[in-house]
């Protein structure tokens, strides 16, 4: 079946069976590997992308019901070779370890922040809840989004 | 794409009465809401479905969460994000929006629908029991008709419910009755955000020093979500002391059916049950006096 969909800015229509997963899209059919798979049962968060606005797990939907949806993937937050606040805050915080879980980890904080300019370090370890890592980079990773919180605000 | 699984016929109806004539004629037929159950049960559990309507079309249509004339109306494809941040249920449904608050993870809840988490009909599902003690009803629509039923009538066993062929959940309905206070208790391997170990939800309206009022519900300790009845007697007409909360939890762990799995043994659900009543109890009592 023909979907349409605008992914990371641009629109395309693409051919798919109803079943595939839009994680597999991305990854498979697009090349978009920044979105990783991992667990495929919504447990770890690692394929989180933004979908009309919302972090959703792209391990748990159909291509199929994406239809006419704005989607966002890791590969479309820098701008012009610049990398986005967030991707400069988990740089500096040293947020990442063996770097599996950082692009969903990021993800989910740019969903965060997109609601909630001020977060408060409750509101990131709920937004961040989902998002497993084996090496532990927790603590990092929560400072790195209240740190880029911090930019995002400076910027405007 | 990993395996190439075997696909199926895939509709996405635009209307309520559209969907409803694809439901009544299609055989056998798969329902997907927010699909956070039924694409794993696809992808990884070897499920084969044939049919599958997808109500993605009917999202704005049927998901609302509306407080009118003393009932609360929630649409059966509300997002539980999004239901999770109902003023009216924080106010007025203390402990569904507690329950709501720990499904999942943000992404999840983004996804599910309160429908879905019904329908599906875990016995895990942490909707229903607070929907149980809220004394929740479910609209029911088909071809040509509607009923409206008590959600406790809704859930048959796993996995089973009470829609017959052809039917949609359309919404669930509740009446706040003023001066209740309400709280939801759930234990998983981790605080929040994991699938339940055991659940209760309790909601108390107290008169002076008695209790006037008593209902409880428990999660993932029985086939069904399902009221403890007993317990609720324990409570009912009597001055609100330890002796009395402690004797109505030790009843809700008596009435509990526990089963042992990959989550608990049995023993330890009831003694959690135990645990969660007494808990739910103490906090819905401190909430009947205005406290948090």
């Amino acid at each position: 079946m023909n979907v349409k969909m605008k992914i990371n800015g641009e629109p395309m229509t693409l051919d798919v069976p109803p079943n595939e997963l839009l994680l597999d899209t991305l990854r498979t059919r697009l090349g978009l590997t920044g979105s990783k798979d991992v667990c495929r049962t919504g447990d770890c968060c690692a394929c989180t992308v933004m979908l009309n606005g919302r972090a959703v797990n792209s391990c748990l939907m159909f291509t199929s019901e994406a239809n006419g949806s704005d989607i966002l993937t890791i590969e479309g937050l820098s701008q012009n070779e610049k990398l986005h606040p967030l991707q400069e805050a988990f740089i500096e915080e040293d947020a990442t370890h063996c770097g599996y879980c950082t692009p969903g980890m990021i993800m989910s904080a740019y969903a965060l922040l997109e609601e909630n300019p001020n977060p408060t370090r409750k509101d990131v370890e709920e937004a961040l809840a989902g998002n497993l890592c084996r090496c532990g980079t927790y603590y990092s990773a929560i400072n790195a989004v209240l740190r880029a919180s911090e930019k995002l605000k400076q910027k405007l | 794409m990993r395996a190439t699984a075997p696909t199926f016929n895939y509709y996405t109806p635009r209307t309520v009465s559209e969907t409803l004539n694809l439901i009544e004629k299609l055989k056998p037929v798969n329902v997907i809401a927010g699909g956070t159950d039924f694409v794993p049960a696809v992808r990884l559990k070897g499920f084969r479905p044939k049919h599958v309507v997808s109500l993605v079309n009917l999202r704005k249509e049927l998901s609302y969460v509306i407080f009118k004339g003393g009932t609360v109306r929630i649409g059966a494809l509300t997002r539980i994000r999004d239901a999770q941040r109902s003023v009216h249920l924080r106010k007025k449904a203390t402990c569904l929006h507690e329950a709501l608050s720990q499904i999942g993870s943000v992404q999840i809840r983004n996804m599910a629908t309160i429908g879905g988490n019904l329908c599906n009909a875990s016995p895990a599902a942490d909707s229903a029991p607070p929907l149980l003690v809220l004394d929740a009803s479910v609209e029911i629509v088909r071809k040509g008709g509607r009923r409206t039923i008590p959600l406790k009538d809704f859930f048959l066993g796993p996995g089973k419910t009470a829609l017959r062929k052809g039917e949609l959940l359309k919404g669930i309905t509740f009446r706040p009755e003023a001066g209740t206070a309400s709280s939801f208790q759930k234990l998983g391997r981790t605080r929040g955000e994991d699938i339940s170990i055991a659940t209760a939800a309790v909601l108390l309206k107290t008169d002076g020093s008695r209790i006037s009022q008593a209902r409880i519900a428990l999660g993932s300790v029985a086939p069904i979500p399902t009221r403890a009845y007993e317990s609720e007697k324990e409570l009912v007409g009597k001055a609100a002391s330890e002796a009395v909360l402690d004797s109505a939890a030790t009843k809700a762990a008596e009435e509990a059916k526990p089963i042992t799995d990959v989550r608990a043994t049995g023993d330890y659900r009831r003694s959690a049950v135990k645990a969660l009543v007494r808990q739910g109890l103490a906090q819905a009592l401190e909430r009947t006096r205005g406290g948090a």
